[in-house]
């Protein structure tokens, strides 16, 4: 009896022990892979020139850079300060009423699967407007902002109800209070949860393949389609072309660095400033 | 509570949130209105996607789906609590911090990355080694017939169950380390060994909280769009066995959508959309629900 009891338990640190194992494994795998198949494609004309046609030697993914970096400009500026509206009349200003009904809907939306804010945006302005960056963006900021809503909200709660309450009795009017020393104080986790959503938005491919669409060129305006990195990895690696598919793996390394790099950054870089939140 | 300009314009951001959310249900439904006007449960019921002849039935794709995510939610609840009891019971204090960071960078690939990854390594080794594996099992429907790319419903469930294993992680082991102290101390008290408290005492007693992560991954499952088209291999048949290549709601929306040209299968396709994401919002409000009676309970 003893002796069954002792090898459950045991069997129980081997079975906890290999899970852990199981899961980490694709992770090292899919990061070392595309490191070495990454690696090969990488120089400075791969980052700073336009591609060329399938089977022409060189070429690059300078559009695709480009293009990200209008997108996640373009979802920043959109989905931030809406975000935070949001997040501090549900922190600060809230109706009972409404500001339930508008928890419980955010919540809801923070599930919403990529590939269908694309398909919103598509039949709600690609039909009438044409493939553009913009529309990319507002795909993109469909399914940034609830995510901000209830990460902004998590980081109003924390700051202290006496440093409003001090703020008040000196005299400060509420919305002074609000901008001032709440969100000054709160500074840290917003800017931590918004750099983890930019990690995700520069990440995303399913809202902008009916949307910013693509482009084999640099875009000079937002009213036209782009090319993104993760968009172009699409494109690439289901292309037959075996000079595309290295591409793709270039291109994926360098997504993979910059995202890697932003969520190690929060993780590690930022500690020191959210302390304040956790001496709570 | 008193309201000044600068809350008035807060309260503004948030109705106009509302707004917008009830804009974005209502434009899927009127764009999908031509499909549920002509065929209506049909469409759903409809075992046929014939674009070139214009039939379209959705039962291929709601099959995938839900053949998909229960699979990979079934392997991700297996592992991912393992992995949880591992990082809030067994795991030195040491490893705990590093491996639970491990297992938050998967969640931060992106998904096309997971895609990419798919095509070129998981794929080929479906084909070369796992379905030689599974052979001796080809007698049961579940494992029946070869894919000869290695593109098949396996190599998707394989991805999505990797890609939801981080979030029931990180629900079950929130839950498992709000198990009071006191309760585990009592049960080692009597004699309990460990297993016997985790398996009596601790799961037990987080059991709702880590039923509410499964929910939650399930939702993550069924919107997953990228990794699954990449390998899935893209066929309307619906098949039993797990080594066809399939479809699901997400893939034939990233596949079709931008060629869709006809009003009837692009009204079709948003249809497909509209009942991805009412599926996914019930199950999100859901699993958070399960989840935050949970904790507050605890409290």
């Amino acid at each position: 009896m003893a002796k069954v009891r002792e090898v459950k338990d045991w069997l129980l640190v081997v079975f906890s022990a290999s899970s852990v194992a199981i899961v980490a494994f694709p992770l090292i795998h899919i990061i070392l892979t595309t490191a070495m198949n990454g690696i090969r494609s990488i120089d400075a004309a791969f980052l700073t020139s336009l591609p060329k046609p399938p089977g022409e030697a060189g070429g690059g993914i300078a559009h695709a850079i480009q293009g990200s970096i209008i997108l996640a400009a373009l979802t920043m500026a959109i989905s931030v300060p809406t975000s935070l509206m949001i997040a501090i009349y549900l922190a600060e200003y809230r109706d009972r009423r409404l500001g339930e009904v508008l928890e419980v809907v955010n919540d809801a939306f923070t599930g919403t699967p990529s590939i269908v804010a694309g398909v919103f945006v598509y039949s709600f302005v690609v039909l009438r407007h044409g493939f553009s960056a913009l529309a990319g963006a507002m795909a993109l900021s469909i399914l940034a902002i609830p995510n901000m809503v209830r990460i902004f909200g998590e980081a109003l709660k924390l700051v202290p109800l006496d440093l409003r309450m001090a703020g008040l009795a000196l005299g400060a009017p509420k919305w002074r209070v609000i901008i001032h020393i709440v969100l000054g104080a709160a500074t840290p986790s917003i800017t931590s949860g918004t750099l983890l959503i930019l990690a995700r938005v520069m990440g995303e491919t399913a809202p902008l393949l009916f949307t910013a669409f693509g482009s084999n060129k640099f875009a000079s305006d937002i009213l036209h389609p782009v090319s993104a990195i993760p968009l172009m990895i699409y494109i690439y690696a289901i292309s037959p072309y075996a000079d595309w598919h290295g591409k793709a793996w270039g291109a994926a390394l360098i997504l993979m660095l910059l995202v890697l790099a932003i969520n190690l950054f929060v993780k590690y870089g930022i500690r020191r400033g959210g302390e304040f939140a956790s001496q709570r | 509570m008193m309201r000044d300009k600068f809350g008035s314009l807060t309260l503004l951001f948030s109705i106009l949130f509302l707004i917008f959310s009830a804009i974005f249900i209502h434009e899927l439904f009127s764009a999908s209105s031509l499909t549920w006007g002509r065929l209506g449960v049909a469409f759903v019921l409809g075992q046929r996607w014939d674009p070139l002849n214009g039939v379209y039935g959705a039962l291929p794709f709601i099959y995938g789906t839900i053949v998909s995510s229960t699979f990979a939610l079934l392997a991700a609840a297996v592992l991912g609590i393992g992995v949880a009891v591992f990082l809030s019971e067994i795991s030195p204090r040491g490893l705990r911090e590093p491996l639970s960071a491990v297992v938050e960078l998967i969640a931060a690939i992106p998904s096309v990355i997971i895609g990419l990854w798919g095509i070129f390594v998981l794929v080929p080794f479906v084909r070369d080694y796992l379905q030689t594996l599974l052979a001796p099992l080809s007698f049961l429907p579940l494992f029946s017939g070869r894919s000869p790319s290695g593109l098949s419903m396996l190599a998707a469930i394989i991805v999505l169950s990797f890609m939801i294993t981080p979030i029931v992680v990180t629900v079950s082991k929130d839950c498992l380390l709000m198990v009071p102290r006191e309760l585990k101390e009592a049960a080692y008290g009597l004699g309990a060994r460990r297993y016997e408290v985790i398996r009596h005492v601790s799961i037990p007693y987080a059991k709702s909280g880590i039923i509410g992560g499964l929910i939650l991954g399930y939702g993550r499952a069924i919107g997953e769009t990228m990794a699954v088209t990449m390998v899935i291999g893209n066929s309307y048949a619906i098949s039993p066995s797990l080594l066809s290549p399939a479809h699901t709601m997400a893939s034939v929306l990233a596949n079709e959508f931008a060629e869709a040209t006809d009003i009837f299968y692009l009204s079709s396709l948003t249809a497909i959309a509209l009942l991805l994401i009412l599926i996914s919002l019930l199950i999100n409000l859901a699993g958070r629900s399960v989840v935050m009676k949970w904790q507050r309970s605890v409290r």
